[in-house]
C-alpha cells in the first residue's frame, strides 16, 4: 500500500507533468509580426520571353532532318531571366534577377520573398522585365495602398489577369 | 522516483513504453476525430470547432493533442536518459541509430495535425513549413505559393494534408517496430498503475483546459498573436528569428550528430559470451533469457549428438553473462576440477566465480556468516564487506546461477544475499527479473526447493541505494537469528 510520501510525490510529479504539457501547448504567445507591422509577399511564377524568336527552317535544313523531326519552325527554348524591382515609398526594397527554371532554362522563373513593413499608407512600386531585348521594364505598376496592421499584401504576376497584381 | 512510484512503475524507467502508450492514445483519438472531420478548405475549421469543448469530441480532440505533446516530452527524456546512461554505442548502436529518424517522423506527424484545424496557427505553421522546404531549392515552383492567396487553396490540398497526417504516423509506427527489433521482450507496455495514472492526468487536463482552435485561417492577414504549441511548432519561431538555412543547419547538424554518436571513440567492448559445444545440450535457455537476441541455435558440430548448439552473435552480445546464469551446465556442484559450462563469459567465467566463492567462504569468520552476490551496475556490495560478510560482484545479477546460492550455504555460509539492480532498472534490461524468477522457482534454472527460505534473500538496489542494500542484509541477518533462536541448539555455533 503506498504511503503518504509516495502518494504526495506521485501527485506532485503528475501535476508537474500536466502543468508542463498544459502550459507549453499554448504558451508563451507568439507574435509573428509587431503590432504596427504588415507583411508584403512578393511572389510569381512566370515564363519570360524566349531569347530568340522562332524561325522557319529552309527546305535544305528540313531535308537533313529525320522524317519524324521535320518541324517547320525552329524555336530555341531558352528564356530570358526575369528582373523585378519592388519599391516602398520610392525606396528600393528589393531587386532580383530570377533565372528561368529547368536544365534548358526554358521553365518559368519563380520567386517567393516576404518583407515586414510598417503599417500605414505606402506607395508601392513594382517593375518587371521579362524580355532581354527590351530596355527598361516590360511591366510596371505603382499604387498607394493603405496597409493595415497584420495585413498581407501579395504582389503577384499573371499576364492573363492584367500583369502585376497587388492583392 | 522509485520511492514515489515503486521501481516497476517509475516513469523514468519506462519512458519508451510510455511513448508507445501515447502513440496508441493518439491513434485511437485520431480515428475518432477523423470520422467527424471534413476534408475541405471551407469545412475543416468548422468541423474541428464542433469537436471542441468538454463533450466527447472535445475530450477526444484534447487527448489527441495532449498525448501528442506528451509524446514529444517523453521521447526527449527517453533520448536524454539513454544518452546519459551511455546506451548510444556498442551492441546498442542499431537501436540508437534507428531511433534518430523517428524524431523527424514524430515531428512531421505532429505538425501535420495542426494544419488540419485550418485556423491561424495552421496557416502560420503550413506557410512556415513550406517556406522552410523552399529554402532547399529543390522544387520548381515555391511550395509556399500554395497558401499565397485564396484562389491557390483547394480541397485537393486538404486531401494531401490528410494523407500526410495518416501516412507519416504509419511510417512512424513501422520505424518504432524496427527500433525494438534488436531487443527481446521489448518494454512497450508500461505498468498498469503508470498507464492509469498517465491517462488520468491527460484526461483531467483535457477537462480542465480543453484544446480550442484559433480564428479560421485567412491568407490575407497574419494573426497578431498565436497560441503556439511549442512542443511541435518551436522550429517555426526559430526559423523566423534566424533564417530557413540556419534552421536546416541546426536540424541536420543535430540529426547527424545523434546518428554519428555510435561512431565516436568509446571504451572497448567486453569480450562476448563464448559457447563450449562440449557442454551445451541445446536446451535454449540462454536463447530465451538473452535480453538482446544475441543467441541463436544451430546444428551441433558433433552430428552424433543429434542436438542443437547455441551460437553467439558477438556484434549483438552485451557481455552481461545472463546466458551463463541460465545454462544448466553452470552448476557449481559439478565435480570436475575446472568448471566448464555450455556458455560462459570470458570476463568472469563460472570456474573463476566458483574459485572466488570458495576463497570468500574460507575467509569468512563470525557466528552469522553471509555471502553477498551483487552486480557491477547496481549498488556497490563491497561497501558491506566485513569479517562475517563476504562480497562478490558479478557483471549482472542475472549471471548468477541459482545453484551458487545453495553451494555457498553448503560450504560455510549461513546466509546468502543476492543484490540485483532496481526492478525494471537493470543495466542489461532483464537480469534483475530473471534473477528473481530463478531464485523464486518461477524460471529455470531454479533454486532447488529444499534450500531453506530464511537462508537467502533477494534485494533490488539501484546504483546509489546503499541504504536499500544494508536493509536487505539486515533483514537477512534478522531472519537467520530468528531461525537460529527457534532451534534447540544454536545452529551457527
Amino acid at each position: 500500500m503506498p504511503d503518504a510520501f509516495s502518494l504526495t510525490g506521485q501527485a506532485l510529479l503528475y501535476a508537474a507533468f500536466a502543468a508542463c504539457i498544459g502550459w507549453f501547448s499554448s504558451h508563451p504567445v507568439y507574435h509573428p509580426l509587431e503590432a504596427d507591422e504588415a507583411l508584403v509577399k512578393l511572389s510569381f511564377s512566370h515564363a519570360a520571353q524566349r531569347k530568340a524568336p522562332c524561325r522557319e527552317r529552309s527546305a535544305e535544313e528540313l531535308q537533313k532532318l529525320a522524317p519524324n523531326m521535320r518541324a517547320p519552325l525552329d524555336c530555341p527554348r531558352e528564356r530570358w531571366p526575369v528582373t523585378v524591382e519592388l519599391t516602398l515609398d520610392g525606396k528600393l526594397l528589393t531587386r532580383a534577377v530570377v533565372n528561368p527554371g529547368g536544365v534548358a532554362r526554358d521553365g518559368p522563373a519563380t520567386l517567393y520573398a516576404r518583407y515586414r513593413v510598417p503599417a500605414g499608407a505606402h506607395r508601392i512600386g513594382v517593375r518587371m522585365n521579362d524580355d532581354g531585348n527590351v530596355e527598361g521594364f516590360t511591366h510596371q505598376r505603382e499604387e498607394t495602398l493603405q496597409l493595415a496592421p497584420q495585413r498581407v499584401l501579395v504582389v503577384d504576376f499573371n499576364p492573363g489577369k492584367g500583369g502585376i497584381l497587388l492583392q | 522516483m522509485d520511492r514515489c512510484f515503486g521501481a516497476r512503475a517509475n516513469p523514468l524507467r519506462h519512458l519508451g513504453a510510455l511513448a508507445y502508450l501515447m502513440f496508441w492514445l493518439i491513434t485511437a483519438s485520431g480515428v475518432y476525430l477523423f470520422a467527424f472531420f471534413e476534408t475541405s478548405v471551407s469545412g475543416a475549421h468548422a468541423s474541428v470547432q464542433a469537436m471542441s469543448g468538454r463533450g466527447l469530441g472535445g475530450i477526444a480532440r484534447s487527448l489527441h493533442r495532449y498525448a501528442s505533446d506528451a509524446l514529444v516530452l517523453l521521447v526527449a527524456l527517453h533520448v536524454l536518459r539513454e544518452f546519459a546512461l551511455r546506451r548510444d554505442f556498442g551492441f546498442r548502436w542499431f537501436t540508437w541509430v534507428s531511433g534518430v529518424p523517428l524524431l523527424w517522423l514524430m515531428l512531421f506527424a505532429g505538425i501535420g495535425g495542426f494544419w488540419l484545424v485550418w485556423d491561424d496557427v495552421a496557416l502560420f505553421s503550413l506557410g512556415a513549413t513550406l517556406e522552410w522546404f523552399d529554402a532547399l531549392g529543390l522544387f520548381g515552383e515555391p511550395l509556399a505559393r500554395n497558401v499565397l492567396a485564396p484562389e491557390y487553396l483547394d480541397d485537393r490540398l486538404f486531401s494531401l494534408l490528410v494523407f500526410l497526417h495518416v501516412g507519416v504516423p504509419l511510417a512512424l509506427l513501422l520505424g518504432m517496430y524496427i527500433h525494438i527489433q534488436r531487443v527481446s521482450r521489448p518494454d512497450t507496455r508500461p505498468a498498469q498503475a503508470l498507464t492509469l495514472g498517465t491517462l488520468g492526468v491527460l484526461l483531467a487536463l483535457s477537462l480542465v483546459q480543453p484544446v480550442i482552435s484559433a480564428a479560421p485561417a485567412e491568407v490575407a492577414r497574419v494573426a497578431a498573436a498565436l497560441a503556439l504549441d511549442w512542443f511541435y511548432l518551436a522550429p517555426h519561431a526559430l526559423m523566423y528569428q534566424w533564417s530557413p538555412a540556419a534552421l536546416w543547419a541546426l536540424m541536420l547538424g543535430a540529426t547527424l550528430l545523434l546518428a554519428a554518436l555510435p561512431l565516436l571513440p568509446h571504451p572497448g567492448r567486453m569480450p562476448a559470451a563464448q559457447v563450449d559445444a562440449r557442454h551445451c545440450n541445446g536446451c535454449r535457455r540462454c536463447v530465451d533469457d538473452c535480453p538482446y537476441a544475441a543467441i541463436t541455435m544451430a546444428a551441433h558440430p558433433d552430428p552424433r549428438r543429434g542436438m542443437e548448439v547455441a551460437v553467439v552473435d558477438a556484434a549483438l552480445c552485451a557481455a552481461c553473462g545472463i546466458c551463463a546464469g541460465a545454462c544448466p551446465s553452470s552448476t557449481p556442484f559439478r565435480k570436475a576440477a575446472r568448471l566448464d559450462t555450455g556458455i560462459d563469459l570470458p570476463l568472469l567465467t563460472m570456474d573463476t566465480l566458483r574459485v572466488r566463492v570458495d576463497a570468500a567462504l574460507t575467509a569468512l569468520r563470525g557466528d552469522t556468516r553471509v555471502l553477498v552476490f551483487g552486480c557491477d551496475a547496481g549498488a556497490d556490495v563491497h561497501a558491506l564487506q566485513s569479517g562475517d560478510t563476504a562480497t562478490l560482484s558479478l557483471v549482472c545479477a542475472g549471471q548468477l546461477p541459482p545453484g551458487f546460492v545453495e553451494y555457498a550455504l553448503r560450504h560455510g555460509a549461513h546466509g546468502v544475499l543476492v543484490a540485483a539492480c532496481a526492478e525494471d532498472g537493470c543495466q542489461f534490461r532483464l537480469g534483475a527479473r530473471w534473477s528473481a524468477e530463478r531464485l523464486q522457482g518461477r524460471r529455470a534454472p531454479h533454486l532447488r526447493p529444499h534450500v531453506p527460505a530464511h537462508a537467502w534473500r533477494l534485494v533490488h538496489a539501484a546504483r546509489h541505494d546503499l541504504r536499500g542494500l544494508q536493509a536487505g542484509l539486515g533483514a537477512l541477518r534478522e531472519a537467520l537469528h530468528a531461525h537460529a533462536a527457534m532451534l534447540p541448539e544454536h545452529a551457527h555455533a
